[in-house]
């Protein structure tokens, strides 16, 4: 018998008329006679009886089947075993992205978000109790504006890919239009079928105009959009990593009376125009790469900023500034009456919990950035993606997808042989070498997507390339 | 300790030229920027942020985190939020490289340790529902009931049904009938008794084949277990609907009783607050559903499924809503609600929800002498006290009630909902508070009826701010800093 059945086992003897406190119960206070004493003063003998209230046909007449109970000792050694069965991105090189990637994350960022005061905390409903979060939320609002050039932020959604559906609702309700939303084939696959989930029983088209050439064309946008056409939903640098005609979709979107909502990758504002600085209506983005592990997904950041006029439709929490009695500059959730705990099914969104906790890391990592540092970050993504793809499609029988500009993500086509084959063997000479196609796009089935952070040196980019020369040559 | 010169934004403690991150020279052959990117795709200056120094910015934020109230400094009974203790086991755990540096799209051959961690997670949270089929997708509560209602829809669509209305009862979350708008439903309230139970002529008034879904909270928003929950099953069922559980109280009974057995089709979980992942002021959360073995082919992809000892992603569902999230979900958060979940057991759980209504009904016993508490003398693992005869006798409101609190180092409980109660004030202790605590808190409330009106009316007299003028902040609002 392992300990941990022992231990079991001696728990569910011991269960009687009162339960018993041993170390099977770390987080709860109360010991016998605690317990003794608390039912005296309510009026019970057992703590069977506080349970009255359901029916005993209703009760659970065995114990749960789940697995026995773990000292701190044996749960660390448990979860220690299971994180060895992974291979992390320190343990291999990542070139991989499409919409997570291996940014650095300041060491500051760690520290702060590890604050007991900020991560055990919860929404400040008490604005008093909590002018440390708010406070945060309305940095971080600041600083997403200045990041984007956008007159308003919220404090956060879930994700980059269920904000854009977001702020399609949004662009819907503000426009009135409910008939159709036009998006792109080189949107991000994953947020694309987000917004088919959350328009599913809405009654809105959704049209998705190709991208043969890696980029869409404004002309073949403007020609799906009509009248009845809510928003423009449209990610630059794109899924590819190629760059859209920003300002030519801005002004297909326009020209017709719909909104421009555009993701982006946070990082590219370091170096790329910022959304409001051509005409973008309402912007998302993922913000995990602003200081947020990969953690196989999340959590992650929803970042969301629209123009003034379009607030009061915005979803989410939203930090505004006041003064409390005394004239003294605080901070408060404002524009409460868009929210679902107010307005109930007249709400802008549903949303409540949303992503407190990393939108501080989001402002920890962008103040330590500053102006400097993020145009530093971009230009060596902006480099090194460059090198990447140079050396990959000039050393490997790899060629290039797409031929429009890209920022740090390009796409391969691998003309011989298999792409799934190629990348697990390349994931076992130790490289994460890319992010295959085939699973969204049928005409991409032998591509696969590049990434390469300002954390991939020279060197790591030379064995990649030696690495899938290779593999991709010797497939052939 | 507070320090009280802290009060300047990030914005203006800048300086032009400080710095804090700095980044290696760039090892690949540097071409002019013009060369690899269109002119007109590029910014001409890089983002306003702020210029600050690394040590001035760890003050700044370790000074700001000092302004919050939390778990790890102080008593915080904010009913619905069930604001329990945050294991550091867990903290330490899910932040193994193993299991926070991996990419969402790294072969799954990668990523046989936290699948499995996952799949375990599922089975176990089916198990607690008593309902088989588990989705970890969604990244929240709201996002779970807003997944789940687009199965029932989903569900309807495939039978050829029509049904467009959701039912909550009145003193639902407001998240619930928000969800069911955004799944394209009309919401019908449907009436409480003053004890918080469905009004059953008010439910039979209101079932009918058009109706999709129930939702509802059980225990409920007044922290009350509805005996009528079974025969509100079938009443639903008979009539074709499905009954959904909101889970947010599910801290009340862990092993105890099981939605599936009492009649749920579909529920989601609040990792965040059951399974004690920290709240993050804010979030992440997440939001689990479990679902009926007739409902489980809705299930968002991907999947986890199991081959002899290998798991794997499964994308190809046909019958699949798709999406709510990308990638899968908010892991994080889940793998602390897997170390929370192995660190009990079943024993331990159990007794985790005895101990969280326990402290509730000993409270309660306590605070019912000095507020009314309108649905009587037990509860589950949170009450509602109503300050309204305080609030007529003295003029002294919840609010103030609440805010005074803050001044004697406790969180103020949830005020103002249920909207069911007049003044309400929502309680949840917990399992992981001492009898003490509880004890002061009721003695710091009884206090706090004694003292003048005046006194209260200004609460808080001690935190960093007084109260803020929250009608300015909507009128005029000002969300960002913008220099002058």
């Amino acid at each position: 018998m392992s300990l941990a059945q022992a231990r079991s086992n001696r728990v569910g003897d011991a269960r009687g008329e009162a339960t018993q406190h041993d170390e099977t119960m770390p987080y709860v206070a109360n010991t016998t006679d605690d317990q003794r004493a608390m039912l005296d003063a309510i009026g019970l003998e057992s703590l069977d009886e506080l349970f009255e209230a359901i029916p005993e046909e209703l009760r659970l007449k065995r114990p749960l089947a789940i697995p026995p109970a773990l000292s701190e000792m044996e749960l660390t050694a448990h979860l220690t075993a299971l994180a060895g069965k992974n291979a992390s991105a320190g343990e291999k090189v990542c070139f991989l992205g499409g919409g997570s990637y291996d940014h650095f994350i300041p060491a500051i960022v760690d520290h702060v978000a590890a604050r007991g005061e900020f991560y055990t905390s919860y929404t400040p409903y008490q604005p008093e109790a909590s002018q440390g979060n708010l406070q945060v939320f309305f940095e971080y609002q600041t600083l997403i504006t200045q990041l984007t050039g956008m007159d308003v932020s919220n404090a956060s959604l879930y994700d980059g890919g269920s904000a854009a559906a977001e702020a399609v609702l949004m662009a819907v309700t503000t426009t009135k239009r409910h008939g159709r939303v036009v998006t792109a084939n080189s949107v991000h696959p994953e947020y694309r079928e987000i917004l088919a989930t959350y328009l599913a029983n809405l009654g809105i088209e959704l049209v998705t105009v190709g991208t043969p050439e890696g980029t869409v064309s404004p002309a073949e946008l403007a020609a799906q959009i009509n009248g009845d056409t809510a928003c423009v939903l449209v990610q630059h640098p794109n899924f590819f990593g190629c760059l859209e005609e920003v300002d030519a979709l801005a002004a297909a979107a326009h020209d017709a009376g719909a909104l421009l909502v555009v993701a982006v990758d946070p990082i590219s504002l370091g170096l790329l125009k910022r959304p409001g600085d051509y005409g973008a209506d309402i912007v998302v983005a993922e913000g995990q790469s602003l200081g947020s592990p990969m953690s196989f997904g999340g959590p992650y950041l929803g970042i969301m900023a629209c123009r003034e006029q379009h607030v009061r439709r915005m979803p989410g929490r939203i930090a505004g500034e006041t003064v409390d009695r005394r004239g003294k500059r605080c901070f408060v959730l404002t524009l409460q009456t868009r929210e679902q705990h107010i307005r109930r099914e007249k709400a802008t969104s549903n949303i409540c919990t949303n992503q407190g906790l990393f939108a501080l890391r989001a402002a920890v990592y962008l103040a330590a950035m500053g102006p400097v540092g993020i145009r530093q970050t971009a230009e060596l993504c902006l480099r090194k993606a460059r090198y990447a793809s140079g050396r990959l499609t000039a050393d490997t029988s790899l060629v290039p997808a797409f031929s429009r500009p890209t920022f740090k993500e390009f796409v391969v086509r691998c003309p011989h042989g298999n792409v799934e084959a190629a990348l697990e063997r390349a994931s076992e000479s130790g490289y994460l070498a890319g992010v295959p196609l085939s699973r969204w796009y049928d005409d991409l089935a032998d591509c696969f997507l590049v990434a390469v952070t300002e954390r991939r040196t020279q060197d790591e980019i030379d064995g990649l390339a030696a690495c899938l020369k290779e593999l991709t040559c010797s497939n052939a | 300790m507070r320090n009280a010169r802290a009060t300047q934004l990030l914005f203006e403690l800048a300086r032009p030229g400080r710095r804090s991150a700095q980044l290696p020279a760039c090892d690949v052959p540097e071409v002019p920027l013009d060369d690899l990117l269109p002119a007109e795709a590029l910014s001409p200056a890089p983002p306003p942020l702020p210029e600050l120094s690394e040590p001035e910015l760890v003050r700044h934020f370790t000074n700001l985190s000092t302004q919050n109230m939390s778990v790890d400094t102080h008593f915080y009974p904010l009913g619905s939020c069930t604001m329990k203790y945050n294991p550091k086991r867990n903290e330490r755990l899910a932040s193994l490289p193993g299991m926070i540096d991996l990419h969402p799209y790294q072969p799954s051959a990668t990523l046989q340790g936290l699948l499995e961690l996952l799949d375990g997670l599922q089975q176990m949270l089916a198990e607690i529902a008593g309902l088989p089929a588990v989705s970890l997708q969604p990244a929240a509560g709201a996002q779970g009931e807003l997944t789940s209602l687009l199965i029932a829809a989903a569900h309807f669509r495939t039978l050829g049904q029509k049904r467009t209305k959701v039912l909550t009862p009145d003193s639902a979350h407001g998240t619930n009938p928000a969800s069911a708008a955004m799944a394209g439903f009309d919401t019908v309230q449907v009436k409480s008794t003053p004890a918080g139970f469905v009004e059953m002529e008010d439910l039979a008034a209101k079932l009918d084949d058009s109706v999709a879904v129930f939702m509802i909270t059980n225990p409920n928003t007044l922290g009350m277990f509805d005996r009528q929950i079974g025969e509100i099953a079938k009443r639903v069922h008979d009539l074709g609907g499905l009954l959904y559980l909101d889970g947010a109280n599910m801290n009340a009974i862990l092993g105890i009783t099981r939605p599936g057995d009492f009649g749920a089709d579909m529920m989601h979980f609040n990792p965040h607050k059951t399974f004690s992942g920290p709240h993050g002021g804010g979030g992440p959360g997440a939001g689990p559903i479990a679902v009926s073995e007739a409902l489980a082919p809705y299930l968002p992809v991907p999947v986890i499924v199991r081959d002899g000892d290998r798991y794997e992603l499964e994308y190809d569902r046909p019958q699949s809503i798709g999406r709510v999230r990308s990638f899968f979900g908010n892991v994080g958060v889940l793998v602390r609600s897997y170390c929370y979940l192995r660190t009990h057991g079943p024993e331990g759980l159990r007794r985790v929800s005895e101990n969280a209504v326990l402290n509730a009904n000993y409270l309660l016993s306590k605070v019912k002498h000095i507020f009314p508490v309108p649905q009587g003398d037990r509860c589950m693992h949170e009450f509602v006290a109503s300050g309204a005869r305080l609030k007529s006798d003295r003029g002294v409101s919840a609010m103030d009630v609440a805010k005074r609190l803050l001044d004697y180092g406790f969180h103020a409980p949830t005020v103002y909902f249920p909207p069911i109660v007049r003044e309400a004030m929502m309680i949840e202790p917990t399992e992981t508070e001492t009898k003490e605590t509880l004890d002061a808190f009721a003695e710091t409330l009884f206090r706090i009826t004694e003292e003048p009106p005046d006194l209260l009316c200004e609460a808080p007299h001690t935190t960093s701010i007084s109260r803020p003028d929250e009608v300015r902040a909507a009128r005029q609002p000002v969300m960002s800093w913008r220099a002058e």
